[in-house]
């Protein structure tokens, strides 16, 4: 696989990573491995990457041992898409977006630590549905999504709060009961 | 209907129960309950894939602790993940789509460490051509994962269909999964190019960048196909921007492969400027003022475009944006300069990556005019960014003063002000090299540079960067006019500092002493006071020094100003050798039989915009290819013996054109009086074994004959291997010759898929290669000497040998000098390559060594005439054997 040095080549996401706030790998995906082969240089990576982008802002860019990171943060979260040096920043940045909003939709906005570790087993079949050993496959958020199967009524009962369900059965009971009377 | 809907509420109540006792637990190990996985407990859990009814969250939930155990590199045993993965092939009964998405991730994340993946090929089958849109796509990526060659044949027909299906997630894991196979089956692949060539037409924006990108790759051998396909969706067609970004990228290769390029392809690129979408007009941009040859008008308006950009809210933009401007000032500094403006702005910008790529243009493109104006700019802000950002301007400011020799007026004190404030070790180092890199390449500024780095040692709190300035003041204080005013600076040193400070003076002093006889009984009064240092390193080096700074000047010469000419590693190897070798104890331990090389250059550090550097890869160099051939030719058994180490090694050169049916590269391996000939072989025909492969050399003057030779017995195809052909130097002391060569072999028709041989028929067959030549500089190996006038002194006594010459295509001195350094495969000396502007006379200083040790040194005196511009050459060469200095004068004709 031809990150670097072939213009016309289309891996060129080397790797998907999501950090807490201090930093701990929440989840990380790497597809390049010719720089990220061994965990102890993805994880000295990662240190590396934390240091220059935590205390920035929202959202920024930024160039690292030769890869493009761009990244975004919320609350406790830190989002990151590294990218082969050679690709287009905007397309990049394209997936990012994708990556935040597709999971953003899933934790119905709650972007949190503790509601994506609930929803760990979506977040890792978000990552698998936008980019495939380093080819990005989608970068449409809704289409994620929606392939993902998890449709907002979709969504396992675990991940709605007791009170959420309760609500969509009472309300449907009444329904049920509104028509029998009508009747 | 309330009655029927309370069971299924307390069910609900029970897990949410659960769940907040799960939460608890969580809380107490950090939050995060996936970060200390034990693999054998979830080893041990996934054995719940084998429960029915499938309980759909647990399992989902031990796929998941699975997966980050990979993730996280954990080890697991081929038979556990085995294990594991016969249970996930059960959990294919689930009928919840969340489950059944994990179970293809499963498949694929198991696929490397597990056995007999193959066993679900029918199950991912199934639901490739199945009804449920969801499972179809993920079934195709992981069913190609796990594929081979053989197996993809059966599923060729499904694959077809999917690659033109309607839905974009299914048509794009075909297309996507199908530029994966293309490493592994791409002869399959290729056949689907009708099917592909649909698919690019249709709706969806990612399917059409995967179906371009593959139809490309399918292509990519044949360039009128690809000239068609660009050409055809250039007109229109293309929707997608991401698929429009791709198709620029293909036009660009096809301008920059081919000068005759049809003038389409650029006004596509063109016309993309104009684009809507801003993803496609940034390509389209960056291609253009990365091409070759562009004029002004062509260049102007994709400027414009990057400059409308710098102001862009979106930090990406911007970033890419001033990125790209970055690269081009080097190319185009006259095209960059109508940004400035924007550039300067961009100085304060928040992302300090981009504000210092902005920095880095604005020094890259500055005219000479406007240095002083920049330097006052950034010594307002240099205070405030941080070491790493300091480090990068830094950098770029010697670029600049390399550009501009005659601003060191402005640069040099600027330089002293940064070295003074504050700051951490790698910056202060920086500019110490770069004040280093002034003084020795810019003899106008060695005085004043000199006296900023002994300014600075006075009050250096880094014993390394004290040493270094100490070592050059060894060098550079000789050539000033006063040397003696320098010698306070070192003396105090030796008054004041640590033991490493300390010992670096004493042989500063002692370099400054060979060099300046007038000053040597007051330095060696210095030195005796050294005698009674606290450390022994240091009365050592001054005891050494005193005895030997009143010997002959070759001794001198040898012992205190020369360095060592071999690399360590290979002096620890040679020394190893001969303490083992009790045979060899009654000789002395010979210096010249430690293959020589010349110091190595301290590796770059990476600094922030690593970019520039990371392309550029390791570039191989004949330092470490010798070292790299040594160990493999010591490796094939008898090929070596007795021929004494390996002296040098040259690069391979080509024999044939990479385009050939067989490719053939020869290095040369020269030893003290043999040479082998290394033919590296590569069979590029997959229906052919070649067989006895050996090479036929012819000397038409008849001095160079083979001793031996190692032929192939084997060579399949795609495998290069090797010949060797052992040739002794030749009586008559000749070095320089021309082979002819001819490879010869047996050919076994073999069928292309297998590898195996049809039949036993074999035929003879030979082809011819290009000549092989030895030049003088393969027994030449270049090492740069620190002071050569000293050394050229002390081979007074020996015959110089002089040569002129008159040189033909070659236009100017520099020119001149790098092809007289080549021929003769001599290192410059002393910086004495770089040839000041507007110069038409320049002598330069070369030495190296020969094969069996013998130094050799020369100068040549470069001239040019500038009536008809044509170039003298003066040629002096010194070597304590005559011979050799003769045969060098050979090698110019």
């Amino acid at each position: 696989m031809d990150f670097d040095t072939d213009p016309t080549s289309l891996y060129s996401v080397k790797g998907i990573v999501i950090l807490d706030q201090d930093g701990n790998r929440i989840i990380a995906k790497y597809f390049d491995k010719s720089v990220f082969g061994s965990v102890k240089e993805q994880k000295a990576f990662e240190k590396n990457l934390f240091s220059k982008t935590s205390r920035n802002s929202t959202s920024d860019i930024v160039l690292l041992d030769g890869v493009t990171c761009l990244y975004r943060s919320n609350v406790d979260l830190h989002f990151y898409v590294l990218g082969s040096s050679r690709e287009n920043e905007l397309i990049l940045e394209a997936l990012l977006t994708c990556l935040y909003d597709a999971i953003s939709t899933v934790l119905r906005k709650q972007v949190e630590k503790k509601t994506l570790i609930d929803a760990m087993d979506t977040a890792m079949l978000i990552i698998d549905e936008i980019c495939d050993e380093g080819i990005i496959l989608e970068t449409d958020s809704q289409a994620v999504v929606q392939r993902c199967n998890l449709k907002g009524d979709d969504i396992s009962f675990s991940d709605q709060t007791f009170s959420q369900v309760g609500q969509t059965f009472i309300g449907a009971a009444r329904e049920q009961l509104k028509w029998s009377l009508l009747k | 209907a309330l009655l029927f809907l309370h069971p299924i509420i307390v069910n609900l109540n029970m897990d949410s129960k659960a769940d907040m006792k799960r939460e608890k637990k969580d809380e107490e190990s950090g939050g995060n309950p996936y970060a200390k996985l034990d693999v054998t407990a979830v080893l041990q859990e996934c054995r719940a894939f084998n429960e029915t009814p499938i309980n759909a969250r647990k399992c989902s939930i031990i796929l998941t602790k699975l997966f980050h155990l990979v993730q996280q590199g954990d080890n697991i045993g081929r038979t556990e993940a085995t294990e594991a993965f016969f249970g996930v092939t059960k959990l294919w009964q689930s009928k919840d789509a969340t489950l059944r998405r994990l179970v293809y991730l499963a498949v694929k994340v198991l696929s490397t460490i597990s056995d007999d993946v193959i066993i679900v090929t029918s199950s991912l089958t199934k639901d490739m051509t199945g009804k449920e849109d969801a499972y179809r796509a993920p079934a195709i990526r992981a069913l190609c994962l796990i594929t081979d060659a053989a197996m993809l044949q059966t599923i060729e027909r499904y694959m077809k269909q999917a690659i033109v299906d309607r839905n974009p997630a299914v048509s794009s894991a075909a297309l996507v999964s199908s530029i994966h196979l293309m490493k592994k089956a791409g002869d399959v692949v290729r056949r689907w190019a009708n099917e592909v060539q649909e698919a690019a037409s249709a709706e969806g924006h990612m399917v059409q960048l995967h179906a371009l990108a593959l139809l490309y790759q399918i292509r990519s051998n044949d360039r009128l196909a690809v000239n068609k396909l660009v050409q055809k969706f250039a007109k229109g067609g293309m929707r997608s921007p991401f698929a429009l970004c791709y198709l620029i990228r293909i036009a660009k290769q096809l301008i920059e492969e081919d000068d005759q390029a049809d003038s389409a392809f650029f006004q596509f690129i063109d016309s993309c400027l104009r684009h809507k979408s801003e993803m496609v007009v940034y390509e389209a941009a960056s291609a253009i003022v990365s091409l070759p040859n562009t004029s002004p008008s062509e260049l102007a308006p994709a400027i414009s475009v990057l400059q409308l950009f710098c102001s862009s809210p979106k930090p990406a933009l911007r970033f890419a944006a001033v990125r790209t401007l970055n690269k081009v000032s080097v190319k185009h500094p006259q095209a960059v300069t109508s940004c400035n403006v924007d550039l300067e702005k961009l100085i304060t910008d928040s992302n300090r990556s981009i504000a210092t790529l902005a920095i880095t243009t604005l020094l890259k493109t500055g005219a000479e005019s406007s240095v002083e104006r920049l330097m006052k700019q950034i010594s307002s802000f240099v205070s405030e960014i941080s070491d790493e950002f300091k480090i990068v301007v830094v950098e770029a400011i010697r670029a600049l003063i390399a550009r501009y020799p005659r601003k060191h007026t402005v640069m040099l004190p600027f330089l002293a002000n940064m070295l003074r404030n504050d700051g951490g070790f790698e910056y202060k180092r920086e500019i110490v090299d770069t004040l280093i890199a002034i003084v020795e390449e810019n003899p106008d500024a060695r005085l004043a540079g000199l006296a900023q780095l002994c300014e600075f040692i006075e009050d250096c709190e880094h014993p390394a960067l004290a040493t270094k300035v100490l070592h050059l003041l060894g060098r550079e204080a000789p050539k000033t006019a006063n040397p003696h005013a320098y010698i306070r600076f070192v003396y105090n040193r030796v008054i004041l500092e640590t033991t490493q400070v300390r010992a670096a003076a004493v042989s500063a002093l002692a370099k400054i002493g060979a060099q300046c006889p007038q000053l040597r009984p007051s330095i060696e009064g210095l030195l005796k006071n050294c005698l009674l240092d606290s450390e022994d390193e240091v009365r050592d080096r001054a005891t050494f020094y005193l005895s030997v700074l009143d010997m002959a000047p070759a001794i001198v010469n040898s012992l205190v100003l020369d360095t060592l000419q071999s690399s360590p590693a290979a002096l620890e190897r040679a020394a190893a050798e001969y303490v083992e070798n009790e045979e060899a104890h009654s000789n002395k331990f010979d210096l010249k039989s430690v293959p020589v090389c010349s110091a190595p250059v301290a590796k770059k550090a990476k600094t922030l915009l690593a970019e520039e550097v990371a392309p550029a890869k390791e570039k191989k160099t004949a330092a470490n290819a010798t070292a790299a051939a040594a160990e493999r030719l010591s490796q094939i058994e008898g090929l070596t013996a007795g021929l004494g180490p390996l002296f040098k090694s040259t690069l391979p050169i080509p024999l044939t054109d990479n385009v050939n049916e067989y490719t053939v590269q020869c290095s040369k391996h020269i030893f003290a009086n043999h040479v082998i000939l290394e033919f590296e072989v590569k069979n590029t025909l997959n229906d052919q074994l070649l067989e006895q492969v050996n090479v036929s050399l012819e000397d038409a003057e008849g001095e160079w004959k083979a001793l031996r030779q190692r032929p192939i017995a084997r060579l399949p195809y795609g495998e290069p291997s090797s010949i060797f052909v052992l040739l002794p130097f030749p009586q008559s002391g000749a070095v320089q010759g021309v082979l002819g060569a001819t490879l010869n072999f047996k050919v076994k028709d073999v069928d292309p898929s297998t590898g195996e041989p049809e039949s036993d028929d074999t035929y003879d067959d030979s082809y011819v290669l290009e000549e092989v030549e030895l030049c003088v500089s393969d027994s030449v190996q270049p090492l740069g000497k620190a002071s050569f006038g000293p050394a050229w002194n002390a081979l007074e006594e020996e015959d110089t040998v002089e040569e002129t010459f008159s040189l033909a295509n070659v236009s100017s001195i520099h020119e001149a000098i790098k092809k007289v350094c080549g021929l003769l495969g001599l290192a410059p000396c002393e910086r004495s390559d770089i040839v000041p502007e507007g110069r038409n006379r320049h002598v330069v200083m070369m030495s190296g060594v020969f094969r069996g040790g013998h130094e050799v040194l020369a100068k040549a005196n470069v001239a040019i005439d500038p009536n008809d511009n044509s170039i003298g050459l003066n040629l002096l060469i010194r070597c304590s054997e005559s011979i050799i200095a003769e045969i060098l004068a050979t090698a110019i004709v």
